[in-house]
């Protein structure tokens, strides 16, 4: 009975490590050397959206890397806004993400638009991070304290404490244009960003 | 193992319980054997003297890039199908800081090749975009004016094959007479810049 029991243990612990261990693909940057933590696999979608396309976008200040604060209100009539949260610092999709929006500042100028980046990662730790993407273009925000009040003013902050890998777009007016709560195994194609900017001078 | 003649029902019970706890002990171990070895056994990364896996790109539509290849018509293609006798591949991704970064310096060892007459017919380079999609690739391709011919690897397809490696990953094969070939050179990030890496791929492929 022992015997069966065990046997039935092991078939059970086989079948859950195929499924449970697909490994994930993704590039690692050589920029980030042997830094970045491996998360696995989360899953896709852990929080509910508390916002909805043309909604007024909740305001916000953060402070940034840089050690300004940036509110949301101070684009307002000036700029279009794509907010981009990313789960954590030194996690592998979120550490090749930004670099790749810092490549292509003339797509976010042709359309009008700032990008914020934010983690609910403290300050010191976004330093560090940023620091290993090269120089970036764009304020990178931290929603550390109180912890992730913005992630969860838009329904962003998983159970877990981090935030979705989630891109915003927030129009001149302040209205919410686009939402992607992206599957945060999975990097946004940066083709689905840009085809939702260009909409904007439609 | 449970002895059956100890009449002391509740002595019986604990002890199950506690060979439940040893086979859960046991149970876990393996498991997480099995998962370990799982995540190792994908493609290990392209290493000197092994062949490449197979992998099909797409000929390129650009007329340039095709004969730049020496490749005709369309549909897929092999890499030791191009027309060279040594090809230097690079796995980059869009994203990567170190990649953008050695963008120039790469282009700068396509340059010294193609100035080179004896050279350029016999060595040619293409790029990988591992997770990038075709707009993706593209966006790499302008921003940094790469000349030579960059394929997408939206699914990681690719990447999978070639041992899921850091990026930029620098691999060399050489093409025998018969079409067979072996991997004569691979290099995680480093590039040493276009002069001293050339000459590594030179004296690696017995090319000079």
């Amino acid at each position: 009975m022992q015997k069966k029991r065990l046997s039935n243990l092991i078939m059970i612990a086989g079948v859950l490590s195929v499924f449970s261990f697909i490994p994930v693909a993704y590039p690692l940057s050589e920029a980030f050397k042997e830094n970045i933590y491996k998360v696995g696999i989360l899953k896709p979608i852990d929080s509910v959206l508390k916002v909805k396309v043309g909604d007024w976008a909740p305001q916000f200040t953060l402070p940034a890397v840089s050690g300004e604060k940036i509110s949301l209100k101070q684009y307002q009539g000036k700029k279009n806004v794509v907010l981009s949260f990313v789960p954590a610092a030194w996690t592998p999709v979120c550490s090749d993400q930004w670099p790749g929006y810092n490549i292509v500042k003339d797509i976010f100028d042709q359309n009008d638009a700032i990008l914020l980046g934010i983690t609910v990662d403290n300050l010191p730790t976004l330093f560090a991070w940023t620091n290993q993407m090269g120089k970036l273009w764009f304020p990178v925000l931290s929603d550390f304290w109180p912890h992730g009040t913005v992630a969860k003013k838009y329904g962003v902050l998983r159970s877990n404490g981090t935030s979705e890998r989630a891109l915003f777009i927030i129009d001149k007016k302040g209205i919410i244009r686009y939402i992607d709560v992206h599957d945060t195994n999975k990097r946004p194609p940066l083709e689905d960003l840009v085809n939702e900017l260009e909409k904007l001078k439609r | 193992m449970i002895n059956n003649n100890n009449d002391n029902e509740k002595g019986i019970a604990e002890e199950r319980g506690m060979n439940k706890i040893r086979i859960s002990f046991v149970v876990m171990t393996i498991f997480f054997t099995v998962l370990s070895s799982s995540t190792l056994a994908s493609n290990p990364p392209p290493s000197k003297g092994d062949v490449l896996p197979v992998i099909n790109l797409s000929i390129p539509k650009n007329p340039d890039e095709k004969a730049y290849l020496g490749l005709s018509g369309a549909g897929t293609f092999k890499i030791p199908q191009i027309k060279a006798k040594v090809v230097i591949i690079e796995i980059f991704s869009m994203y990567c800081p170190y990649c953008q970064k050695d963008a120039p310096r790469i282009n700068e060892l396509y340059q010294m090749i193609e100035k080179d007459s004896d050279l350029r017919t016999r060595i040619k380079m293409i790029g990988i975009g591992a997770g990038n999609s075709p707009y993706e690739v593209s966006v790499f391709k302008k921003t940094y004016h790469v000349p030579f011919p960059l394929f997408a690897d939206k699914d990681f397809s690719i990447h999978k094959l070639l041992g899921e490696v850091r990026t930029p990953y620098f691999v060399a094969i050489k093409i025998n007479d018969d079409g067979t070939h072996q991997i004569v050179h691979s290099q995680l990030g480093d590039f040493q810049g276009a002069e001293p890496f050339l000459e590594i791929i030179l004296k690696a492929s017995g090319l000079r």
